[in-house]
């Protein structure tokens, strides 16, 4: 396949980081192109209600305010890409971008791919997914009526998804290895307050078991190491992130866990290479965070790219 | 580009069952992100796939008696049929390349 020529940045992800990338570089003329290998909205696309972005005191539903996002990015002449990247090289100045549908050169790249949730790694878990092993309880929530499930994780996807999922299952019990909620005090309230929910503190999950779909969890406290085991119809896996950037460990600083080191104006340690939004070292992980990222990331190509 | 056509609970049989092409049926509801994902992957994959395998989609919250009925429990699920059996099950979000590599295997 030919290398699609021409581009001053290439933008890659699709969530509020690389929309709000978009939008200023396509208002600043560059010509630019995002390349997404999904639906564009990233990860808010999974969350029901975004109540903490500013300028919805009602809260917004994730995927009207991801496709809000980018129509305004169109709008002002960003051009749209569905493809998978999978590498990068630097040939001089120019950044070529290699995905499953072929090659593109740029004169500057905004990493602002997002990451995935990690999973939890024990036996059961790849057998029972899609058979009550869940990632999305937006997605899913509606598959566990009346039945009880579990939630595992302290942050604040975890307290997302077990708050999503009382109001379809018949108790929902967060399974946590610290003894404390690492969530924000907003959620923490809440999911403390709510009749239907149980925590399981200083406890890990050890195994996944069931015939057809999932049954029991094996578990055991760190502290005091003792086993139990709990009966529930579904787990849902919310114990973190991971940034999917093993192919630009040769090419660009990455952190110890896989994120992209950037300055205080998303650069990374390549001029021209800059990254925006969850993809990035110390992200907060939040929309209002990934929007800021992007502006500047993309302020900064422009002004990398005009010799500024 | 041949767009996937909505099957329910009562045309399955005939559209799905009795099909002598293979059948890719999408799970999906209105609720789910990442439905959205792979319903923009399968209808590109409707146009390349044209003749070889039909393309269909199933709203799980309208037609509960089919989801429910091949253990659907989690959403985006993809079933390739063939002669009126599931014989691929794929959960979640995949990128194209890995979704053809599915579909060619069935075929």
């Amino acid at each position: 396949m030919a290398t699609k020529q021409g581009y001053d940045v290439v933008i890659i992800g699709g969530g509020p980081a690389g929309l709000t990338a978009g939008i200023y570089a396509a208002r600043s003329r560059l010509k630019s192109l995002l390349v997404e290998k999904g639906a564009t909205g990233g990860w808010i696309i999974n969350a029901g209600v975004v109540e903490n972005y500013p300028g919805f005191p009602e809260g917004i539903n994730g995927l009207e305010l991801a496709n809000a996002m980018q129509q305004q990015a169109t709008k002002f002449g960003l051009e749209m890409l569905t493809a998978e990247v999978t590498g990068l090289e630097l040939k001089g100045e120019q950044k070529i971008v290699t995905t499953d549908e072929g090659s593109i050169a740029a004169k500057a790249v905004i990493f602002a791919g997002g990451s995935d949730r990690v999973k939890l790694g024990v036996p059961g878990e790849e057998e029972f997914t899609g058979r009550g092993v869940a990632y999305c309880a937006v997605c899913d929530g509606y598959f566990y009526r009346d039945v009880p499930v579990a939630v595992v994780g302290g942050g604040n996807a975890a307290m997302n998804e077990a708050l999503e999922l009382t109001k379809f299952a018949s108790k929902v019990t967060v399974i946590h290895r610290r003894d404390e909620l690492r969530a924000t005090k907003i959620l923490q309230e809440r999911a403390l307050a709510e009749s239907k929910m149980e925590f399981l503190w200083n406890t890990v999950v050890e195994a996944i078991e069931g015939e057809d779909t999932v049954k029991r969890l094996k578990l055991k406290n760190v502290k005091s190491g003792e086993k139990s085991t709990l009966d529930i119809s579904g787990i849902f896996v919310a114990v973190g992130f991971r940034p999917n950037t093993g192919y630009l460990k040769k090419v660009i600083n990455l952190a110890g866990d896989g994120t992209i080191i950037t300055n205080e104006k998303m650069e990374t340690n390549v001029p021209g290479i800059f990254a925006a939004g969850d993809i990035r070292s110390a992200s907060i992980r939040q929309v209002a965070g990934a929007v800021g990222d992007g502006a500047v990331a993309a302020i900064y190509a422009e002004r990398y790219i005009s010799g500024k | 580009m041949s767009k996937p056509v909505e099957v329910n609970d009562s045309n399955f049989d005939q559209m799905v069952l009795q099909s002598k092409t293979p059948v890719l049926v999408d799970f999906w509801a209105a609720w789910c992100g990442p439905c959205r994902m792979v319903a923009l992957v399968v209808e590109e994959l409707a146009g390349e796939y044209q003749g070889k395998v039909n393309m269909v989609k199933l709203n799980v919250d309208e037609n509960p008696k089919t989801a429910s009925q091949y253990g659907i429990m989690s959403i985006p699920t993809l079933l390739i049929f063939k002669n009126g059996a599931p014989v691929s099950n794929i959960v979640g979000f995949r990128p194209k390349a890995e979704l053809k590599r599915s579909l060619d295997a069935v075929l």
